[in-house]
């Protein structure tokens, strides 16, 4: 477990780009800081012995029930696109995903 | 008559009884929850207009003689991550400002359903992420017994509304200790019931496999009313269980022969304030005194609940907010020329998000990725099963695991400026979740800290689905302290 190497900017900065959060240049060490701060405390864990332990992802304990696959009610279009940001007729606009490289 | 002082099964019954209307009911709190919002910020939004017209539809269904259901009137304060036609739902975040939810979460239809009104929002720490409801957008929630003080988090608002009787009752979640930790630390019950026994369907999601919905009340009778209205399976979520829920109000004021509380020494720690220890061990005495045997246990892992949480959470919390991208709902930043898909997201996201949920996404988002998800994510999700064979064991030996919900009682806004800190209030509560089994906290009574009285909670746990035999347990705690019914001073309910 390599939580002993130190956290750099770097490091903190392609954490942002990989989040899609556009974290302030300045902000960058502060961050840096803190999260090296939370993570040096979960190094506890590498002191704990998990041989042969199983991942436990959920606490629950019953098998994923499977619905009929048949349509039912559904929320009304206008009432969902009334939270959206900028609408085009009836479809979320969003800028140019596809760039011209012409 | 009803006055302030009044649970929800008194103004049940009063309602029911046509000795006083539901729209009588809920002008009397939404008066007294606009006049303390000046000086508590509990509500975010009073739903005024929306509450009379849930009420006249109680009175009316009275009025025609039909059932209005066994929480008919009762004025419900809900924390503002649960999704509710009525006013808006916005996790007390930027992103989510103007959001009105086109849904209604299936708790609240349940509630509803039940005769239950919802009269309004409550902030929060923002996302549900913090422990004292200082990360709110909207500005922090201040203790009813000491204004300088933090309510706790993240339900810090439901805790306030429900201490101060600014409502019936109130709902809150806990994904760490968010219900029980602002519970100990106003004064009031909050109770966390095991994971799947209230459907998530409709709560904004922060920790997928932590996260659950729970009451927060002037009594435990209140707490198992309102649990009782909303557990059960629901098709709208898989991980609610599909077993029978047991009757909590049958048998709560009947005391448990032969009960053993189980006490691990982890949890008498040295870093406790030492009035909380004391106060601790008096509600102990109290419990031997009336016939409970004390049974020393051992939760040798109780030191790394913390550890293990905030890697799990986070790495839950970093791919759940991924939906917040400024395109279909939620802030979204002013276009600027040759914008990309990518660069708008990740300039909505840093606009709307605040300091405490960038870092927890962040967090996440390290642990999960590439070279390091093996070494933390993996890791603590072995960890997680110790501590669930940790519980699992403890529990053959005793009925219910005691010990303080927090450590420290109401400590002074703006006090801690350490995340870590912060953080490590919840040591006692978080294990609850990740092992998934329900936890309440019941309080006590008061201490004196820096001539303020300041409440502190005994935190209860249960092995999962003993959710009716844990709050009757509660309710003999609840018996033994007859002085922790005290409201604070300028909140008084007659």
């Amino acid at each position: 477990m390599s939580t002993s190497h130190a956290l750099t900017k770097e490091e903190v900065s392609h954490v942002a780009t990989l989040a899609r959060l556009s974290v302030p240049h300045e902000q960058l060490e502060v961050m840096r800081g803190q999260l090296a701060g939370v993570l040096g405390h979960v190094a506890k864990l590498t002191a704990i012995d998990v041989t042969g332990v199983q991942p436990m992802t959920t606490p629950f304990t019953q098998i994923n029930r499977l619905d009929a696959d048949v349509p039912g009610p559904c929320l009304e279009l206008a009432d969902v696109l009334r939270n959206a940001p900028v609408v085009e007729g009836r479809f979320l606009a969003v800028p140019k995903v596809l760039v011209d490289e012409s | 008559m009803i006055d302030f002082s009044s649970d929800a099964t008194a103004i049940r019954d009063a309602v029911r009884g046509r000795s006083v209307k539901a729209v009588e009911v809920v002008a009397m709190f939404v008066a007294r929850a606009h006049q303390a919002n000046a000086q508590l910020h509990a509500f975010h939004e009073i739903l005024e207009e929306d509450a009379m017209a849930q009420a006249q539809a109680v009175d009316a269904a009275i009025a025609a003689g039909r059932d209005p259901g066994p929480l008919a009137g009762v004025p419900v304060a809900v924390k503002d991550n649960i999704a509710t036609r009525v006013g808006h739902t916005t996790c007390s975040s930027k992103m989510l400002a103007n959001y009105r939810s086109p849904f209604d979460a299936t708790c609240i239809e349940r509630l509803q359903r039940a005769g239950a009104i919802v009269m309004g929002k409550t902030n929060m720490d923002e996302f549900a992420m913090g422990s004292s409801t200082e990360h709110c957008a909207w500005g922090p929630v201040h203790n009813p017994w000491d204004v300088s003080r933090v309510p706790g988090g993240s339900s810090g608002g439901s805790a306030v509304a429900a201490t101060a009787s600014l409502c019936g009752v109130a709902l809150g979640s806990d994904t760490g200790g968010s219900i029980r930790q602002p519970a100990s630390l106003c004064g009031c019950v909050g109770f966390k019931p095991t994971y799947g026994r209230v459907s998530r369907y409709g709560l904004v999601a922060f920790g997928s496999s932590l996260d659950q919905i729970g009451p927060l009340t002037r009594s435990v009778r209140d707490a198992a009313l309102t649990y009782a209205a909303m557990a059960g399976v629901d098709v709208r979520d898989s991980t609610s269980a599909n077993t029978v829920v047991e009757d909590p109000l049958g048998e709560l004021e009947h005391s448990m022969k032969g009960l053993r509380v189980g006490v691990p020494h982890q949890y008498a720690s040295q870093a406790n304030h030492e009035q909380v220890n004391t106060i601790v061990q008096r509600a102990f005495d109290r419990l031997k005194a009336a016939g409970a045997t004390m049974v020393p246990v051992d939760l040798p892992l109780t030191d790394v609940g913390i550890s293990t949480y905030y890697v799990i959470a986070p790495a839950e919390a970093s791919a759940n907010l991924a939906r917040f991208d400024g395109v279909r709902y939620g802030h979204r930043s002013a276009p600027r020329a040759g914008d990309t898909l990518d660069a708008l997201y990740a300039r909505s996201r840093g606009e709307g998000f605040g300091p405490e949920v960038q870092r927890r996404i962040m967090l996440g988002t390290y642990v999960l990725s590439a070279g390091y998800y093996d070494a933390y994510y993996g890791r603590a999700l072995k960890v997680r099963r110790l501590i669930k064979a940790e519980f699992d064991k403890a529990f053959t030996q005793c009925d219910v695991i005691a010990g303080a919900a927090s450590p420290i009682p109401a400590f002074r806004a703006g006090g801690m400026t350490d995340p870590l800190q912060m953080y490590l209030c919840d040591v006692y509560t978080v294990n609850t979740n990740i092992a998934g089994i329900p936890g309440i906290s019941v309080p006590l009574g008061c201490i004196g800290v820096e001539g303020t009285d300041l409440p502190v909670g005994l935190h209860l746990q249960a092995p999962a689905m003993a959710d009716a035999k844990l709050l009757r347990i509660a309710r003999m705690v609840e018996k033994l302290h007859p002085e922790a019914a005290r409201p604070p001073n300028k909140y008084a309910t007659h």
